[in-house]
């Protein structure tokens, strides 16, 4: 109670003064009632106020009464100069929310490990060097047989788990009309008991659920999916659902901490590795592997060991392979296993991120350090104006330490108030950004707990920040000589030193920050802008699916019949669309050579999809109803140059080499120009484009179970017809649905998600240091002419020309600025080679990228200095000589 | 600080074992009945009572009650509570201890 007591006591001051003097009312009237004289009784008590002032203190707590007095006098101090309070605590509060988002981004991608037993015996394995495609890279995907090898080789020394890329799949629950998209994963039976993952409803997978292929048909939901599908019902255990070709049972949801091990992406649907149909297939190469290794197993022996066994596995398989180039064969032989530590997991986001939010978390710690210096300035200034009380405090006895404790409170209820704020835009930001990481099919989405670690790291920012911009001006403050300030001021120069100083840093940053943003926009800019070879323009896509499998003169049919649909201009087919992620690769062989190492790619297409993509043919003819797989081909300037010596290539044969030896000859019927297949960021493919219809061994066509509709519209938003296209295509024939329709536009714009996120994040962060640094500029330049006004008003009364007042103002503040422009071009070009990777045709030497920021910070000097020189041109000589 | 006065060391003591008699007395009640009792050989300056009742207060051996008088006043009333008693307890104690201690000297010398 007593302590209690004591502390809130601290906060009824005026109430507790209050409650002493009645009591002491109350004895003085009791004197008198008895019949003593009051003035004697008034005496006897002493001097109330004395009287007053021990009762008080022995009822409080001392230190914590004048922390209570400066927080209320912090308070008044902010109050009293609204406007700049203000402004310092919306550019703090934007550049601590601002970090703190970037904190919980990284955190979450980065450094959080998976909520999982023992995490930290996690490694990932991977291969790097020289892939099938003749292309150095770090590949982390296995074959299924590879990894049965592996995993009794290194049985009781290490665990091996397989865990299958996502897929976004679609499934339904009821019928084939009512198909929903769930992100599916495939994993080892024994991953649930060795993470120690307990199920929220039902059972898990044990090692008996992934035994045998295709044996046991069951599916774990995750604790997000079951919440967000099905409201935690429980009688979702025993629900069965359609996925692929098979249907699968629900036995359970797995507990709510586990969302699988890929951070940006939260899987909703777990089934066994037995289920996946490539799973006894050598070829084929679907799941990452983590490797728990127990406390005590040297990591190097076992990655050895595994590396040798893979090694053998490949080899073998491999040696019956005829089609591959010997080079190939060495390469791919040749390449180095990797085993990397992996307790946050492994996803395509931190490979895709990592560095991406590197340098945001960069960027918004710039922005912070201007926000600092800024708000340091503003102490300062506000410190000179208060030298004269800060004198009167030394001289009536204040301590040294009571003087920094009182601008440091100040301080820290500024930046307290600012961390709140930053709070909600950190809680608001953070997933905005997440959200802006959304390839059509596969949304990032991130578990981003405010926990106490996001705790943690907003306190510990805010008291450095406080640190940063109230330490130094509290000591100045503090070090006042009373004598100096009551005889009419101090040195000016030494507080103008210090905001110069401040000045320079924030030149400096705000010029690394703009540099940093106008590479990022430029590099967007460039990609976006880059021509694709082909018109997205009105392009909608339907992705189709028909179970079982049907001919292509059905296929042909609907799109015979979406093409009677008004709105519709142009309908073709394609395998799949360009840039859709997709592809099918192969090695060329030209007269009976052997096979290429580089490989051409390859997609199915209708007659007519040239002309309806806008890819102009340059040579022969375009596919006409009756062509047939493997006899005709039409080819790109590329594929031309690089397999059939660019001269009339129409007319000519090449072979179609696979791996198992097999030759299948074409006949280049066309030439058309270059268009982007897979990435616009690669150079331009070898592309081959092949009919559709195939005879089968019989020599009837082969059935299709994939096509994609590529529908042309007359309308500019071709998403308004893909509800009617839909259920067209339902109609059409039985069997056959949309799975997916979405727009050519969106899968180009997929491209450059992480280059847009980057330019706007960038460009919006470079705006705001600019509008920090310009107000600072700002601030001091106006302080430094209301210090300097005696003198300026001597000098015009002297007669000086308004051209050299403005000069008096100007020097100190060019040489801070061209310091800090220097500074920052040095830290910009020592940095540029950490995001070098994010930058896409363009260099850090590039002249407009040098001068923009060059230019930008002048002109914000220029607007900043204005209202100064103004202000200095026109003090009043009289005015100024009549104050003192 | 305290003033020094003649109830020096013991004022905690009489305070404790006059609310122990009689309980709900207010501050001047308290003094007067120092007085009183001792024949007017004691007497409590107010300069040390108030702090002492409120410093009792703070470590919960008394407790405080704002009452309104029949003179529509309002006092503030005191009396012991349990820590109070054991309190008033152990003071008594070691006030025994130092005055037959204190008696023996002026014996024996």
């Amino acid at each position: 109670m007593s302590l209690w007591s004591r502390i809130s006591n601290v906060f009824r001051g005026e109430h507790l003064n209050r409650d002493i003097e009645e009591e002491f009312e109350a004895h003085v009237a009791e004197a008198i009632a008895e019949g003593r004289d009051p003035e004697e009784a008034r005496r006897a008590l002493g001097a109330a106020m004395r009287q007053r002032q021990q009762s008080h203190d022995v009822r409080v707590i001392g230190w914590l009464d004048s922390l209570r007095a400066d927080l209320v006098f912090g308070w008044r101090q902010l109050k009293r100069n609204k406007v700049t309070s203000a402004a310092a605590i919306l550019s703090l509060a934007l550049a601590i929310g601002a970090c703190t988002s970037a904190f919980r981004l990284i955190d979450a991608l980065l450094w959080r490990t998976l909520p999982v037993d023992h995490p930290e015996r996690l490694y990932a394995m991977s291969r790097e060097g020289f892939g099938f495609d003749g292309k150095f890279g770090s590949f982390d995907s296995w074959a299924y047989p590879d990894f049965q090898l592996m995993r009794t080789a290194v049985k009781g020394q290490a665990e091996l788990i397989a865990i299958s890329y996502t897929i976004h799949s679609d499934i339904t629950f009821k019928t084939d009309q009512e198909m929903e998209k769930a992100n599916v994963q495939h994993v080892s039976g024994r991953v649930f008991p060795i993470f120690g993952i307990e199920p929220a409803a039902g059972r898990l997978f044990t090692e008996n659920d992934d035994l045998k292929p295709g044996a046991a048909p069951y599916a774990v939901l995750s604790y997000d999916y079951w919440s967000r599908r099905f409201g935690r019902d429980p009688n979702v255990v025993g629900r069965t659902f359609h996925f692929g070709d098979g249907i699968y049972q629900i036995i359970g949801v797995s507990e709510k901490k586990f969302t699988g091990t890929e951070p940006g992406t939260i899987i909703d649907i777990f089934i066994p590795t037995m289920m996946h149909r490539s799973v006894t297939r050598q070829d084929s190469t679907w799941f990452r592997m983590l490797v728990v290794v127990p406390p005590g197993t040297a990591v190097e022996p076992l990655r050895a060991k595994l590396a040798a066994v893979s090694h053998a596995f490949e080899a073998k398989r491999l040696s019956g392979q005829t089609g591959l180039s010997p080079e190939t064969l060495k390469n791919v032989l040749n390449n180095e296993m990797l085993l990397k530590p992996a307790p946050t997991g492994v996803s395509w986001m931190q490979k895709e991120y990592t560095r991406a939010l590197g340098a945001l978390g960069m960027l918004v710690l710039m922005v912070l350090l201007i926000a600092c210096a800024n708000v340091a300035n503003l102490m300062t200034a506000q410190a000179a104006a208060r030298a004269r009380e800060m004198a009167l405090r030394v001289s009536i006895g204040a301590g040294r330490w009571r003087l920094v404790q009182m601008v440091l409170v100040e301080s820290a209820l500024l930046a307290f108030l600012a961390a709140a704020s930053g709070a909600l835009f950190a809680w608001w930001s953070a997933p905005f950004v997440v959200s802006m990481i959304n390839p059509p099919d596969n949304p990032a989405r991130m578990i981003l707990p405010a926990d106490s670690r996001v705790l943690g790291f907003g306190i510990g920012l805010t008291l450095v920040v406080v640190l940063l911009f109230g330490l130094l001006p509290a000591l100045r403050a503090s070090s006042v000589r009373p004598v100096s300030i009551l005889k009419g001021g101090d040195d000016p120069h030494s507080r103008q030193r210090l905001m110069h100083g401040m000045i320079a840093l924030q030149v400096t940053f705000c010029f690394l920050v703009l540099f940093v943003a106008g590479l990022f926009v430029t590099t967007f800019k460039r990609l976006s802008n880059k021509p694709t070879g082909f018109s997205a323009d009105r392009i909608l896509l339907l992705e189709t699916k028909s179970r079982p499998a049907q001919s292509p003169i059905y296929w042909d049919q609907i799109a015979d019949q979406l093409r009677g649909v008004p709105g519709v201009e142009r309908v073709s087919q394609a395998l799949w669309a360009l840039l859709s992620g997709s592809g099918w690769n192969d090695s060329i062989a030209v007269n009976g050579g052997p096979p290429s190492v580089d490989l051409a790619y390859f997609l199915n297409v209708s007659p007519g999809f040239l002309e309806t993509m806008r890819i102009p043919l340059i040579g022969g003819r375009d596919f006409r109803d009756g062509d047939l797989y493997n006899n005709t081909a039409i080819v790109n300037e590329a594929f031309a140059r690089r397999f059939l010596n660019d001269d009339n290539p129409v007319g000519k044969v090449f072979e179609i080499a696979s791996d198992d030896g097999k030759r299948q000859p074409m006949q280049v019927v066309g030439v058309m120009r270059d268009a982007y297949y897979r990435d616009i960021r690669e150079p331009m493919l070898p592309v081959v484009f092949v009919p559709f219809h195939h005879k089968d061994a019989k020599g009837g066509l082969l059935p299709e179970g994939d096509e994609t509709f590529i529908v042309r519209t007359t309308a500019a938003n071709p998403m308004a017809l893909s509800t009617t296209l839909r259920q067209e295509v339902s109609k059409a024939r039985s069997g056959f649905r949309v799975s997916n329709a979405r727009t050519q536009l969106e899968l180009n714009q997929a491209q450059t998600i992480r280059e847009r996120l980057l330019a706007t994040l960038a460009f919006f962060f470079g705006a705001v240091a600019l509008l920090l640094a310009g107000i600072g500029l700002y601030g001091v330049l106006n302080y430094s002419v209301l210090q300097q006004q005696r003198e300026i008003g001597i000098r015009m009364a002297l007669g000086a020309p308004v051209g050299d007042v403005a000069r008096r103002v100007m020097p100190g503040i060019s040489v801070a600025v061209a310091i800090g422009a220097v500074a920052g071009l040095a830290l910009g070009l020592t940095s540029v080679r950490y995001i070098e990777s994010l930058l896409y045709q363009v260099k850090a030497t590039d002249a407009d990228v040098l001068v923009i920021p060059f230019l930008t910070i002048l002109l914000a000097v220029v607007i900043a200095a204005v209202p100064a020189v103004l202000r200095a041109m026109r003090v009043d000589p009289v005015a100024m000589l009549r104050v003192e | 600080m305290a003033k020094q006065d003649s109830l020096q060391g013991s004022l905690d003591l009489l305070v404790l074992k006059i609310l122990s008699r009689r309980p709900r007395l207010h501050g001047y009640a308290i003094m007067s009945a120092i007085g009183e009792m001792s024949d007017d050989v004691l007497r409590a300056e107010e300069g040390s009572l108030y702090p002492a009742l409120h410093r009792m207060e703070e470590a919960g051996w008394i407790r405080a009650e704002w009452v309104t008088k029949d003179t529509r006043r309002r006092a503030r009333i005191y009396e012991l509570t349990a820590a109070g008693k054991k309190q008033l307890a152990a003071e008594e104690s070691r006030w025994v201890t130092v005055t037959s201690a204190v008696n023996r000297i002026l014996r024996t010398v």
